[in-house]
């Protein structure tokens, strides 16, 4: 299915701004995650699109060619996938996965069949009969997913699917409801906060601050070419680095910088990764702490711009804290971009 | 076992709790099948005592399961749903209605009958009905249902639930029945006890509210020891006793299998 979006937007009772006019669309069988901090409008675009929450008058909601604006969530043929999994506790897993069937009123030895196939393929077998009190957290996770995918939803929409869970656990899920997904050929919407996740699951991102889409793009293109400040350090942590830009060097504390384009006007940003110890570099730096996190380190320099800087450096050592550096960063390391409408 | 004077103390309190509460009860149940109270056990033992209050009085027990009965039913059908929609929409509001409901506790039964009597007491069919003790009854077992409900409810993410239900296309009716019913199910039973056991043992209300011909159990209760003899009043306690002990134990057990679903 694919899923088109026009002027979508939320105001709360109380007059809270939850979601500015937003259009989004969709490719069939594309996953694309809505990532943010929390309050960015991410779970309330997700609840309009579900039909948990009615948008403004105005908004336009397409599956395909149908506008469901107007239907309420249980004719609106979606999958839906709470952070909490929302799984009914009076029933077994068996009788939560054949849920969504049962309400569509197929025959009973269909309703099996499918339940069976869903529950084969979500690797559920040993846990069928069992009620979803006795389950695990992946597990739960697991029966959400079924429970959603099993009445053959026109799209999946997954709300913080992996938060509920033990960070151990969460990267292991992660790789496996991004492998399930794929598997299931289906146009997904999922929401989270937390960056890894959106990267490692999704086809395209949109990243949302405050109320409104600020950049959506590839994995790549989000971390590589970021639009907005905001997007810049939401997405990789890019650190601003302040100074004057003239003509084709940025002016720090601690000495000039070439970049690879004039930039006058713009804001710098770069990343801890881009950042390299090298005796013959440009910039001059104080160490103020040093941790070790196996494969790097992670050293936090003042001295360069107004926070701290922080660089990751790989190798058998790393200077103690106290001592003066020198650093370099490439040119085309520096992003360069106008300063965000709003303070992000 | 006594390893301490104290623990012997603590020992000689209860069982002399105990027997001071049961000692009566006893007395009281012996009375009802001993031959001549006055003469003491040794004038023999009976069961005629309960035949004749069996034959004075079955009116009144099967008046009272009746009320118990439809007491229920009315508190079912109106208590379950008005705690479902407490629970949905937590507020000021609700809190002031859930108070509201719950007032008939905090006024004298007798009150309540006589602003019972006031109003309705000229509608000469319904005055004489059972069914106007019903009305009384339901004034005042109602807040134990809708609070028994209420608190399971609460305790769990009905309306993510509910939102999980509808996604999958169930109807707001099909998710009332297949989601709500089914976990409030433990709170409806303890409060369907606990309604059936107060509408039995009910007497001030309905003290108040009944005619010669609408007699309940507990009034029938006051009515022999005012008029019958002794070992009749007696027998009349043993048959109570039979009725409600049950109905309270597995009160007590409903309702600490709710209060286990909502840790």
């Amino acid at each position: 299915m694919t899923l088109v979006l026009k002027n979508v937007a939320k105001t709360f009772p109380g007059g809270t701004r939850a979601l500015l006019p937003t259009d989004l669309q969709i490719g069939q069988g594309e996953i694309v995650s809505l990532l943010g901090p929390s309050g960015c409008g991410k779970s309330t675009l997700l609840r309009i699109i579900a039909g948990l929450e009615t948008a403004e008058p105005g908004a336009e909601i397409r599956f395909d060619d149908e506008d469901v604006a107007a239907l309420p969530v249980e004719r609106r043929k979606v999958g839906m996938v709470f952070q909490s999994y929302a799984l009914f506790p009076n029933m077994s897993v068996r009788r939560n996965i054949g849920y969504g069937l049962k309400m569509q009123k197929l025959p009973k030895h269909e309703i099996d069949a499918r339940v069976d196939e869903v529950i084969a393929l979500c690797r559920l077998e040993p846990y069928a009969t069992r009620a979803v009190t006795a389950l695990s957290g992946g597990q739960r996770q697991r029966v959400a997913l079924a429970r959603a995918f099993a009445p053959r939803p026109r799209i999946l929409l997954l709300d913080e699917p992996l938060s509920a869970l033990d960070a151990s656990l969460r990267n292991q899920l992660r790789d496996e409801l991004a492998e399930l997904l794929r598997q299931f050929r289906i146009t997904a919407i999922f929401v989270t906060h937390d960056q890894d996740e959106a990267m490692a699951i999704a086809d395209r991102v949109a990243v949302m601050s405050q109320g409104e889409v600020a950049q959506i793009g590839t994995p790549e293109a989000l971390y590589r070419n970021p639009a907005t400040p905001f997007v810049a350090r939401f997405v990789g942590h890019a650190m601003p680095l302040a100074g004057r830009i003239d003509k084709d060097r940025l002016h720090l504390q601690g000495g000039a910088l070439p970049l690879a384009t004039a930039s006058d006007g713009l804001q710098a940003f770069v990343r801890a990764e881009d950042v390299c110890i090298d005796p013959n570099g440009p910039l001059e730096a104080r160490v103020e702490t040093v941790t070790f996190l196996g494969t790097h380190y992670r050293i936090a320099l003042s001295g360069v711009t107004e926070d701290s800087l922080y660089a990751l450096h790989r190798g058998a050592s790393a200077p103690g804290p106290g001592e003066t550096i020198r650093i370099a960063i490439a040119p085309e390391a520096v992003i360069t971009l106008s300063a965000d409408q709003k303070a992000a | 076992m006594l390893k301490s004077p104290a623990k012997l103390l603590q020992l000689l309190v209860t069982l002399a709790a105990c027997a001071f509460l049961l000692v009566p009860t006893l007395q009281s149940v012996l009375a009802g099948v001993t031959v001549n109270y006055f003469q003491g056990i040794s004038s023999g033992l009976t069961l005629s005592w309960i035949g004749e209050v069996w034959e004075l009085y079955s009116d009144s027990i099967f008046l009272s399961i009746r009320l118990a009965l439809a007491c229920l039913a009315v508190t079912l059908v109106l208590g379950v749903p008005a705690a479902y929609a407490l629970a949905r929409n937590p507020g000021r509001a609700s809190r002031i209605l859930e108070e509201f409901i719950s007032l008939p506790l905090a006024i004298p039964g007798l009150a309540l009958a006589l602003a019972l009597l006031q109003l309705y007491g000229s509608v000469r069919g319904f005055r004489v009905n059972w069914t106007f003790i019903l009305v009384g009854h339901v004034l005042y077992t109602l807040p134990f249902m809708v609070r028994s409900v209420l608190s399971v409810l609460a305790a769990i993410d009905l309306k993510t639930l509910e939102e999980g239900a509808a996604s999958l296309g169930a109807s707001p009716a099909r998710r009332f029945v297949d989601i709500v019913v089914p976990n409030a199910l433990p709170g409806i039973l303890a409060g369907a006890l606990t309604v059936v056991t107060l509408s039995i043992g009910e007497f001030n209300l309905t003290w108040m509210l009944h005619t010669p011909l609408t007699k309940t159990l507990p009034v029938g209760l006051a009515d022999s020891y005012a008029s019958m003899r002794l070992e009749i009043a007696s027998a009349y306690t043993l048959v109570f006793f039979v009725m409600i002990v049950p109905l309270l134990m597995a009160m007590q057990w409903a309702s600490a299998r709710a209060q286990r679903i909502m840790q």
